[in-house]
């Protein structure tokens, strides 16, 4: 029954030998106490709860899962699971657990944890955005309709193994386990914090929290217990909130800063940049994330196919990197780059205005049409919308430019028929777990397109709906590569019909002292931002 | 919002003055009252849905409405209004909808920080303010006047990020004197509080420059000139006590606006204040921490009114409160 049982218990073995993954250049030194800051303050730490990407990747380092990734990548590795099987019809999952592992509170960690801890995650008294994920386990709308607390779906025979059972095949399920919100905690320790779990965390992970001065900073410590040797390197990290980025930047400078959280601004990027430490002190990568323009296909003139593939061709999307100060690169398709599935060799719609004023006029808009387009109101996203609303005037379209709050915007897309245009920026998809069809379902798929949903082109194509499924079903670990090429063919058929204008894939910009060590993949983690567990202090 | 009021009259009894409070407390029941029905019936007529704002992008429908009902976001609004008035009157400001913590902690952790700032500033605001107010009294229509008032204009309408920054740049980076952002020490204060000061000292100074103005011409000041005093002792103990009134008042006003938070300054210097709590709440859609914040600095606002109310009679013994 458990064909890949043997292969998966072979890889983690292999896993385990390797002391560490092969990203480091140079050897990390463990210790070394360093200071990061941010602008917000840091929402909770509740697993079940946080979900920005400020306390995504402390939550990742607090707690841990049955799956994780390897530092720097999208592998997926065991990580509270020792082995794992799936059976032939993709239907159920076995996990057998490490054993010895404890809590920062002492307890151990047993199997009957881990489902305590997907069924709160789950429970509409939790009030999780991340419930959702666990939708293909057997009895899911039993607990999210309030008839039961425990998922019928999830066994703990012993204190070691876990079983899950699926009502349809998932691909995507082992990612779902490596998601924050399948992180497990101890019961006790919830319901000891009476409700304030997310600043009383407890978990079993590379760090414990020590201190939080709500408004001011947290201090989180290396857990020595932590269940994988030499892990994590740094012995302390303290998190200043409230920090205004450019004034992080000035004691980054002046090394009172190890890492600006929130990056650069783009005022300070060129002069940084030139500057004799700068290029150490920057961390440019790519993450999984697409910038785009919906074209709303329930509004006139949009529905129609042929204007839609013409404002394809009119937007001079080099010309956005540049407002970016080149932090980001011009995008044909949903996926971005680094996604599973992404294809290289795919063209898209070149910038091209003659053509697109060509089309327009087949469509029946020689002199164009007037439209409107919305984006959210801080910098730079303004400054995009307009430069997209110059390229829109080349080819006769005029649009006015609605830059409103995120909130407003986000209720104005998910409102049919209401917003023609919406520049994506600010609030661009990001991937939750690397795999391509976290970049469906949403904000592409029909079941998104309804009020209140994140699919702002109203686009819906039952037959690639029906692709979807299809390849989602495919949870065979050995055709991994085979559904990934699959998923990529769907996006790049949802071309053809142009619900979207795929415009940059953004780059995120991290600055880090000079004192920090650990390669440019360990600060933009494509799972986790900046990757607590890695990074290190060169002595 | 009421300005302090004044009647002059002989006395000044105690009995009035408990009257005074009584009524004002009232009031402030009442102004709180009608600041929560605005300000809950404002924040729940956004076109922007706080059960969506949580549940963030990959949340189902069906994610959003389970939020959405254990929010209470599908009472009636009335409803809804009333079960917050409730908790209020229990002291309960309710829960953030993105942090899950009890709103009346958060602000509270952020008080110490918010008075601290606030006191400094207005002490820089009123030294400053009174020095330079005087100077240019004394030297009425000349080229001092001039400048100071020319100052203080500038003052006034400098952005506050500007002053702030450049403090910043010249004192903690390029100096080094001051530590550049954080909440603790003396010395962390100096610099927020010296923006504050600059900016605002330009209202004291104007207002302390004609005040005094009318009160160097009066009978009395002629007579003490007359009687040989030092114009130091002139101006300190005869002059300046009776051009503090529309000081006192101004006060009032500033304990309330400070109180509210001072977003700009706070998010430069890192200072864990009110205002910073205040504008990532409204980022985020956090209706109840909004909502709260907003009480709590009509609350200030009110209650530093009511101070410089019961203040002005002490200092001016003409004046009695009415």
């Amino acid at each position: 029954m458990f064909k890949s049982w043997l292969r998966n218990t072979t890889i983690a073995t292999v896993l385990a030998l390797t002391p560490l993954p092969s990203f480091a250049q140079d050897t990390p030194q463990q210790g070394g106490d360093i200071i990061v800051t941010y602008k917000d303050d840091i929402a909770t730490l509740d697993p079940a709860i946080g979900y920005d990407w400020v306390n995504w990747s402390m939550i990742k380092s607090l707690y841990s899962r049955l799956m994780d990734y390897e530092p720097g990548t999208a592998n997926l590795i065991p990580s509270l699971a020792e082995t794992f099987g799936v059976s032939d019809d993709g239907l159920t999952y076995t996990f057998k657990l490490r054993k010895g592992v404890k809590f920062t509170n002492g307890r151990e960690v047993v199997a009957s944890d881990v489902k305590y801890s997907i069924e709160r995650a789950v429970n509409p008294k939790t009030q999780g955005p991340g419930a959702g994920f666990f939708g293909s386990i057997k009895g899911y709308e039993d607990v999210t309709g309030g008839k039961t607390t425990t998922l019928e779906g999830i066994a703990a025979p012993d204190d070691s193994t876990v079983i899950f059972h699926l009502s349809r095949p998932d691909a995507t399920f082992l990612h779902v386990l490596a998601i924050n919100f399948a992180s497990v905690v101890p019961h006790e320790a919830v319901e000891a914090a009476g409700g304030d779990f997310g600043k009383k965390p407890v978990g079993s992970g590379t760090f414990v929290l020590k201190d939080w001065t709500i408004g001011q900073h947290l201090v989180f410590e290396r857990n020595p217990e932590y269940f994988v040797k030499d892990m994590p390197h740094i012995d302390k990290f303290t998190v200043e909130v409230g920090q205004e980025p450019l004034v992080a930047l000035l004691r980054l400078q002046k090394g009172e800063v190890d890492i600006a959280g929130d990056g650069i601004p783009p005022a300070k990027f060129l002069e940084i940049k030139n500057s004799a430490d700068g290029p150490k002190m920057i961390v440019d990568g790519q993450q999984l994330q697409t910038g785009y323009i919906t074209l709303n296909t329930k509004v006139k003139p949009l529905d129609n196919l042929k204007v839609r593939q013409a404002l394809n061709m009119a937007i001079n999307k080099d010309r956005i990197t540049r407002i970016l100060n080149g932090r980001a690169t011009a995008a044909n398709q949903p996926l971005p780059p680094l996604m599973p599935g992404y294809d290289k060799s795919f063209t898209g719609y070149a910038y091209d205005v003659e053509k697109a004023k060509a089309l327009l006029a087949e469509a029946g808009f020689p002199t164009g049409f007037e439209t409107v387009l919305y984006s959210t109101n801080t910098d730079p996203q303004p400054r995009i919308a307009q430069a997209i609303q110059q390229d829109l005037a080349a080819v006769g379209v005029k649009a006015e430019v609605r830059a409103l709050a995120q909130a407003n915007v986000i209720a104005a897309g998910g409102t049919e028929g209401e917003a023609p245009m919406i520049w994506s920026g600010g609030m661009a998809w990001i991937a939750d777990f690397p795999d391509p069809s976290n970049f469906y379902g949403p904000i592409l798929g029909c079941s998104g397109a309804v009020p209140g949903g994140w699919n702002w082109s109203w686009y819906c194509n039952q037959d690639i709906d029906k692709r979807a499924v299809a390849a989602d079903s495919m949870s065979d670990p050995a055709k991994v590569a085979e559904r990934s090429a699959t998923w990529g063919k769907i996006f790049t058929d949802i071309m053809a019909d142009a619900p979207w204008i795929p415009l940059i894939n953004e780059r995120r910009v991290v600055a880090k002292s000079l004192r920090m060590g650990g390669a440019d993949n360990i600060y933009i983690d494509p799972t986790r931002v900046i990757n607590y567990d890695a990074i290190y202090v060169k002595q | 919002m009421r300005c302090a009021t004044f009647s002059i009259r002989r006395s000044a009894g105690v009995a009035d003055m408990a009257l005074l409070i009584l009524r004002r407390l009232v009031q402030t029941a009442l102004i709180l009252l009608g600041v929560a029905a605005i300000t809950f019936l404002l924040l729940y007529a956004l076109p922007a849905d706080p059960a969506r704002m949580i549940a963030g992008r990959s949340a189902t429908a069906q994610t959003v409405a389970n939020i959405r009902r254990e929010l209470g976001l599908d009472q009636p609004l009335l409803v809804q209004f009333w079960a917050y008035l409730q908790g209020i009157v229990q002291g309960d400001l309710g829960r953030s909808y993105a942090q899950k913590t009890d709103v009346g902690s958060l602000i509270a952790a952020r008080i110490p920080a918010t008075l601290v700032l606030m006191a400094a500033g207005i002490l820089v605001e009123v030294l400053l303010g009174l020095t330079f107010g005087i100077i240019a009294a004394l030297r009425r229509g000349g080229a001092v006047d001039r400048v100071v008032m020319m100052a203080s204009f500038v003052g006034v309408s400098a952005p506050q990020f500007v002053v702030a920054l450049l403090l910043l740049y010249v004192f903690a980076v390029t100096l080094g004197w001051f530590p550049m952002s954080g909440f603790g020490t003396p010395a962390h204060v100096v610099l927020p509080a010296a923006t504050l000061g600059i900016l605002g000292a330009g209202w004291y100074a104007r207002m302390v420059r004609s005040a005094m103005i009318d009160v160097l011409n009066q009978d009395y000041v002629r007579t003490a000139r007359a009687k040989g005093l030092s114009s130091a002792r002139i101006i300190l103990r005869h002059a300046l006590p009776n051009a503090m009134l529309p000081i006192i008042a101004m006060i009032g006003i500033d304990i309330g606006q400070f109180m509210g938070g001072v977003v700009v300054v706070e998010a430069v210097y890192g200072w864990p204040g009110i205002g910073q709590l205040a504008w990532q709440a409204i980022q985020q859609v956090d209706i109840p921490i909004i909502m709260g914040v907003t009480l709590v600095s009509a609350l200030a606002i009110v209650l530093g009114n009511l101070v410089a109310d019961i203040i002005a009679p002490l200092i001016d013994p003409r004046i009695r409160a009415r």
